[in-house]
């Protein structure tokens, strides 16, 4: 997982992401549908991105409407929530 | 519906304002709307700043959370109210500049109980945990390589920051006056089990144990003095002994608040010191003190993520007037992550006078925990079984019997055991 | 002879082509009995929050099928002796599916440490080639059947590239594959002569995988099977001969039964929705949200069962021990009270915790293989079909009620680009 320390620099704004992990039950989803950006340590610890970079919106999409308890919330400033 | 002329504030800037905010645009409030906070951040995300931001896995600042909010949402960030004055529906700043509101939700949380001495708290090395630059600033000493640190308190944080030192391979000691770690939460029967995972991953838990005070040299924090005249040598000090709601602005405004929240009647609205609810202001999140139906009304007030994203959509609602004046019941839920284990909660242990294993093993590192208090389910906690919690928060939602009876999947292979919860 | 109940007419492939009017029927009490002749009768829960509720209950047992009573071979010593041993280790060596924890949760660990993240995106990859390689072949036609031509030979090749079975014998899995997938017919498990049948390909198919597993512990590949048969979980669990047999036979029969009706209503539902096919050409970014939808409004697997292991009030009833259930997944999927307008196909809709996949233990392993590969067939041919037109409407459909898709889908067309 790689974050820019300071989003605001000159790239395209990027994402943001959280995930209610309250919800979340470790189906591990989003890990398959973007490896990158989301992880399960031990049995059901999730580990995200939650700051993902523009470039890569069409995996953390994939990854949101994967999610089987819908605990995924993304910002895409380029194109609206 | 509120008119549309109506200017809206939302007092705090963390997940419960933002949530409220969104709902009361939602739920089609279109007056001006003001979010004020105190930090000079837009809301961010918290439970990661104990967890990954002090791992170094993500930097403080990339926790902000996402938002459906527009344009049309003025942000006031940096700068914390100071009074409320209710009759002139006016907001006071320390330097006397004010906000007119005529809906009003308050959502100012809490922040972190300092160290009782402040002069050993202001020791360099002395750290708590609760904001965006309070993590960093941790996150910055662990970098440093300590060579030991010390946790005092094991509530949730700080089992978490003491977990994630072991992952960082630091050297760490937990201080705790109770008999387990997280007792007050869920009594030591279950508490032991936390005790014996944090042991085993190398913390050096002292239960039962009370720092009394804290060693500078040069203003630098050098080492613990415990009670029983014990001393740890460590470069770096958390102090995790809870929160203290931030109230104070409340102060004169003719409100029932005191440190333990400002009181709301069951529908969200806060309470005058007469009792009378004012229904221009709502309140959600830590801060909010109200009458939880599924605990026959008893007042709480709840630190818990899930609820102050629900608490604040159903504020927001209420304030926007598009939601019937029905009371907040929603099971409180909490997770904690302790390094690679998950530990999650329906309802409230408090008051639990038996606990029984029901599903898993305690000795496989899986399991859940229903808590029981006179013969009916009240609460249930799963650890790394997140699957089997829905099933046990409908149990404890329904009141069901306790123990619970009859034959299921994955129950112990000795069958289920009901213990004393070991509640302090 | 009584009525026909409305779980038999879920059952009659007389509605197997539209079930969904059937499944409204059923939904008017969230959890019904439906005579069967027994005396706990079968309980079908139909609207999405009972539906729900029962997949997470520990009260509700996988363990639906009847103790293993392989043929009879007339030859007393093997009757006597062999039968009753071979039907104690079926018993006991079940595939997890029919299982419940801890058993179950300890294969599947194994399983999924092996479908890896990196295993399955190389999958992702190979799927989209896969998909292109197939499409160049029907380049000059005037027509494709959508299953035999793209469907079916997709989710087999994958998993049997994914499991290391050989190509040169992927044929013989396709008779295999569609006669084991019976089980999960309910009917089936109470025929006496399918039974025998599922026994007997089950040695079969078996005796395969005994003789693969031995290969691939002498020379191990980086293939699934290779890793399940040579490594152990970081737990430290490994599968024994018999269960890691049995695991694999599911593997490779899901991977050849399900996926391909997921392409296959899939492209039927676009052909019925051009305005959707068109958008999909033109944006291939709406594929997850439309795979999605495709799983709430068509699901490859329409219902599964289950066994009470205690009573269990639920809506306003008590469904007693030992009762079998029926979860219409596909009916959860149309409850108006969790998807506003349900009959309407739209992938825009937001929050849709569909049941597609079942849910909680039992969630479908596959469940990222069959969205890459869904999204792979369905976005190449919204791309690449000129003109395409359904030969017959509706389509004629296999038999399977639990598993439901066409038979064929013959479509119409001007040319592949």
């Amino acid at each position: 997982m790689s974050v820019p320390a300071d989003a605001s620099s000159g790239s395209p704004p990027g994402l943001r992401v959280s995930v209610d992990l309250n919800l979340c039950q470790a189906y591990a989803q989003c890990c398959y549908a973007a490896p990158r950006h989301f992880r399960i340590e031990g049995h059901e610890a999730l580990i995200y991105d939650p700051a993902p970079a523009a470039q890569d919106r069409a995996e953390i999409e994939r990854a949101r409407v994967a999610c089987p308890v819908q605990a995924i919330r993304v910002e895409d400033p380029g194109r609206g929530t | 519906m509120a008119p549309s002329s109506d200017r809206a504030v939302v007092v705090g800037a963390g997940l419960a304002a933002l949530r409220g905010a969104e709902a009361m645009r939602e739920a089609g409030f279109s007056g001006p709307l003001t979010i004020v906070g105190a930090e000079p951040y837009r809301p961010y995300d918290r439970p990661p700043l104990s967890k990954h931001v002090l791992a170094g896995e993500i930097p403080a600042g990339a926790t902000t959370l996402p938002s459906n909010l527009g344009a049309d949402v003025e942000w006031q960030l940096g700068s914390p109210i100071a009074r409320l004055d209710r009759t002139s529906r006016t907001l006071h700043r320390a330097d006397g500049s004010t906000l007119p509101y005529d809906r009003l939700l308050i959502a100012t949380g809490t922040r972190a109980r300092p160290w009782p001495n402040p002069h050993e708290g202001r020791l360099s090395g002395v750290f708590t945990l609760r904001g965006r630059d309070d993590a960093a600033a941790l996150r910055a000493a662990l970098a440093a390589g300590p060579r030991r640190v010390l946790v005092i308190g094991a509530g949730f944080i700080g089992c978490e920051v003491a977990s994630l030192c072991r992952q960082l391979g630091l050297p760490a000691t937990l201080v705790e006056p109770g008999p387990t770690p997280l007792g007050r939460v869920l009594g030591s029967a279950v508490g032991a089990f936390i005790g014996a995972m944090l042991t085993g991953r190398g913390v050096d838990l002292r239960s039962g144990s009370e720092v009394e005070w804290l060693e500078g040299e040069g203003g630098r924090f050098v080492r613990a003095h415990l009670t029983d005249g014990t001393r740890i040598d460590a470069d770096v000090a958390v102090i995790a002994l809870g929160a203290v709601r931030n109230t104070e602005w409340l102060d004169g405004s003719g409100l029932s608040a005191d440190p333990g929240g400002v009181d709301c009647d069951a529908t969200g609205f806060v309470l005058d010191t007469e009792g009378q609810p004012d229904p221009c202001i709502a309140a959600a999140g830590d801060v909010a003190r109200f009458p939880h139906p599924l605990y026959g009304g008893r007042r709480v007030a709840l630190e818990h993520w899930s609820h102050a994203a629900m608490q604040g959509i159903h504020a927001g609602q209420l304030l926007a007037g598009a939601k019937p004046e029905s009371p907040y019941a929603a099971l409180p839920t909490f997770w904690s992550t302790q390094g690679d284990v998950v530990v999650k909660s329906a309802g409230l242990t408090e008051g639990a006078d038996a606990v029984a294993f029901t599903q898993g093993e305690p000795g496989s590192g899986r399991f859940i925990a229903v808590y029981g208090r006179a013969g009916r389910c009240i609460a249930a906690v799963s650890v790394d079984s997140a699957r089997w919690l829905p099933a046990h928060a409908e149990m404890v939602a329904a009141g069901a019997p306790f123990p619970p009876q009859g034959t299921a999947a994955d129950r112990p292979s000795k069958g289920i055991m009901v213990l004393a919860p070991g509640f302090p | 002879m009584p009525d026909a109940t409305l779980l038999d007419q879920v059952k009659d492939f007389a509605n197997r082509a539209n079930p969904y009017p059937v499944y409204a029927k059923l939904r008017v009490d969230p959890v019904s009995r439906q005579e069967d002749g027994t005396e706990s009768g079968t309980w079908v829960a139909a609207t999405h929050g009972t539906i729900a509720s029962l997949l997470q209950d520990p009260r509700v047992s996988s363990n639906t099928l009847p103790p293993a009573d392989r043929p009879r071979t007339g030859n007393p010593l093997t009757d006597l002796i062999v039968k009753p041993l071979k039907d104690w280790m079926m018993d006991r060596h079940r595939v997890f599916i029919f299982r419940d924890p801890p058993d179950h949760d300890v294969l599947r660990a194994s399983v999924m440490h092996q479908f890896s993240r990196e295993r399955i995106q190389a999958m992702r990859v190979r799927s989209e080639r896969l998909v292109a390689d197939l499409l160049d072949e029907k380049r000059d036609a005037r027509e494709i059947d959508a299953v035999d031509d793209l469907a079916y030979p997709l989710p087999v090749t994958v998993i049997c590239e994914l499991f290391g079975v050989p190509r040169e014998d992927e044929p013989k899995f396709h008779g295999w594959a569609t006669q084991l997938a019976t089980a999960l017919e309910p009917d089936s498990l109470s025929d006496r002569e399918i039974r025998d049948a599922n026994s007997r390909t089950f040695d079969a198919i078996g005796g395969y995988m005994a003789d693969l597993i031995k290969e691939k512990r002498k020379h191990p590949q980086d293939d699934m099977l290779s890793g399940l048969a040579n490594e152990a979980t970081p737990e430290g669990a490994k599968m024994g001969d018999y269960d890691l047999i049995a695991t694999s036979i599911l593997m490779l029969v899901a991977g050849h039964e399900t996926t391909v009706n997921l392409i296959t209503n899939g492209l039927l539902t676009l052909l019925r929705h051009p305005d959707e096919l068109e958008r999909l050409r033109q944006d291939p970014g709406r594929a997850p949200r439309l795979i999605e939808e495709l799983l709430r409004y068509e699901p490859p697997v329409q219902f599964r069962t289950r066994k009470t292991l205690s009573a269990i009030d639920i809506a306003g009833v008590t469904i007693p021990e030992s009762a079998d259930l029926v979860l219409l997944l596909a009916s959860g999927n149309r409850d108006a009270a969790v998807f506003p307008d349900p009959d309407r196909f739209d992938p825009d809709r937001t929050g849709t915790r569909h049941l597609g996949f079942g849910g909680s233990l039992h969630y479908c392993v596959g469940a990222p293989l069959a969205r890459f590969e869904a999204e792979a067939a369905l976005t190449a041919l919204a791309k690449r079909l000129k003109a395409p037109r359904l030969i017959e409407d509706p389509p004629p459909y296999r038999s399977g009620a639990a598993l439901r898709g066409p038979e064929h889908l013959r479509v119409a067309i001007d040319g592949i680009v």
